[in-house]
């Protein structure tokens, strides 16, 4: 399996993790009780400040894995280090960790402003605080006026804006993002991509991202890790060297239609081969 | 011009559609009752009823508040008991399985039936009524309950879990605004049966004397046939009824109405 995924032209990490490791996943193997064969020896190493996207098709674990990363989940074999620790660390400076879901996930009943602080209220920060990352979130993804607002009353692009803002409220080093964008229509992703490209370059922030989309992940990252079906499997990882601020113009380079190529054939291969 | 517009607002068509059927139906009543001369202890005219009405007012009012205690409290225990039975009931699957068939017998006994047993067990009155109306209503408070606390957005849950909230805190800013829909709900239909199940027993304990509610007016009027007094003592039964779910109706909307499909539109 290795030697086939060499031949094209990507290396599966098999590097110790460093001081500089967020996130680091050790021979993990998930079968659910059902039989269902999730993960196979999945090892990955994501270093701090790294754009990570997760690429595959349904049913290759990705989301699964991203699910054992934000510890909803527990590996059946294999082990996975957070920051170098081997349990997910407490909230504290330097090592927060935050969440977007597959949905925006946002609690009807209470307005967007409610919904943003829901984070800092289960960690009880201090009420001026609250207030103030509350608005500084809203403001990141241009909500500001909107915080009276319930959800029912925004467009779906608009309700995965507040629950981005929801994770920006945690001041994330971590942030790990489950298909956030798989529901929008084209123009509202490509928009709020490249919000997302633009706020993780401003900030000391990791980003876990996992999609099914080629171009999203091209345009998006500094690593796409490609995946494999039944079981599900890292078939290999591809450093993305596309320019630091990313616009437009970059989704129709001849850089990232190579990129595109690349990863279309790698995904194409590990199907053949399954078949 | 202005009338138009009045009738196309759905307030205004909420109230008066519902009161025009009513004035026609009341209007036809009494033109047939009038038209073939039916006898008043057969089928009294809706002006006799009102007549009646409001020659007993004292009486029947007297007898309405009577009632209306008895099912205020038990719809308040009902309530009371139902909400604590439910959050007892969702602890764990042990819990609810093992106690869950026991508030279905709660449902499928007839109050007529136990009704009997609760007066000889409790012996001043008003409390004996009061336990058998909280039996009828209590059943519809907990299975909705139940079922509301149960009906969490399992992403939300996964966010609380994420966050480390405590079981208090999902507790209380997640699964008790999730219920509150059908609990609401479950008020609505309780807060009826309260109703039916103070009269019941009050038919069943046959309590007479000054402390009478409305059912003992209707048997008293039923002896006498004094037709238009049981209709007078029956249009009161569903008057508070009809009060009493409205009640909960506004109660419901104003709780749900920023954010419930069930209260938009």
């Amino acid at each position: 399996m290795l030697m086939k995924c060499q031949e094209i032209d990507s290396v599966v990490s098999t590097v110790s993790p460093d001081s500089d490791t967020v996130l680091f996943a050790n021979r993990v193997d998930k079968t659910y009780p059902n039989g269902t064969h999730a993960l196979d020896d999945v090892r990955l190493r994501i270093q701090r400040g790294e754009f990570v996207s997760l690429l595959g098709p349904s049913g290759c674990g990705k989301s699964t894995l991203l699910r054992m990363f934000a510890g909803l989940e527990m590996p059946s074999a294999g082990h996975l280090r957070w920051w170098n620790e081997p349990r997910m660390p407490d909230y504290r400076q330097g090592r927060s960790m935050a969440m977007v879901f597959q949905e925006a996930t946002l609690m009807p009943w209470a307005d967007v402003a409610s919904n943003v602080r829901l984070p800092l209220d289960l960690c009880k920060a201090g009420v001026e605080e609250r207030e103030a990352r509350v608005a500084q979130a809203l403001e990141l993804v241009g909500l500001s006026k909107s915080h009276k607002s319930y959800p029912r009353e925004l467009s779906g692009g608009m309700q995965m804006r507040v629950s981005i803002a929801r994770a920006l409220a945690m001041q994330p080093n971590l942030l790990l993002m489950d298909e956030p964008f798989g529901a929008l229509d084209e123009f509202t992703r490509n928009k709020l991509d490249a919000d997302l490209r633009a706020l993780w370059a401003n900030r000391d922030l990791t980003v876990v991202f996992v999609t099914h989309s080629i171009y999203e992940a091209v345009f998006l990252s500094s690593k796409v890790v490609v995946m494999g079906a039944s079981p599900g499997r890292v078939i290999g990882e591809v450093d993305i060297e596309g320019p630091a601020v990313r616009d437009e113009n970059f989704r129709v380079s001849p850089e990232f239609l190579h990129y595109c190529q690349v990863l279309s054939d790698l995904l194409t291969r590990a199907n053949v081969e399954h078949d | 011009m202005m009338r138009k517009e009045l009738l196309k607002d759905p307030r205004v068509v909420r109230i008066v559609a519902p009161f025009l059927v009513g004035i026609v139906l009341v209007g036809s009543w009494q033109i047939v009752c009038v038209a073939f001369k039916v006898p008043v202890y057969l089928v009294p005219t809706p002006l006799n009823i009102l007549q009646t009405l409001i020659a007993n007012f004292g009486s029947l009012f007297a007898a309405l508040l009577v009632t209306l205690k008895i099912t205020l409290l038990a719809f308040l225990c009902a309530v009371v008991l139902g909400v604590a039975m439910a959050f007892l009931l969702v602890q764990g699957r042990i819990i609810e399985v093992s106690l869950f068939p026991y508030a279905i017998l709660l449902q499928v006994t007839p109050v007529v039936a136990i009704a009997p047993l609760i007066i000889i067990w409790v012996k001043s009155p008003t409390p004996a009524l009061v336990v058998c109306a909280t039996l009828v209503a209590l059943f519809p408070i907990i299975s909705n309950t139940v079922l509301g606390l149960r009906s969490v957005n399992p992403g939300l849950l996964n966010l609380f879990k994420l966050n480390r909230a405590t079981r208090w805190q999902t507790l209380v800013r997640l699964r008790i605004p999730s219920a509150l829909p059908y609990f609401f709900g479950g008020l609505r239909i309780s807060c009826g049966l309260a109703l039916i199940g103070a009269v019941v027993a009050e038919f069943v304990a046959g309590t007479g004397g000054s402390g009478a509610g409305l059912a003992y007016q209707i048997l008293q009027a039923g002896f006498q046939l004094n037709i238009p007094l049981m209709f007078a003592a029956l249009l009161l039964i569903a008057t508070t009824g009809v009060a009493l779910f409205s009640c909960m109706a506004w109660l419901t909307h104003l709780s749900l109405r920023h954010w419930h499909e069930s209260e938009m539109g």
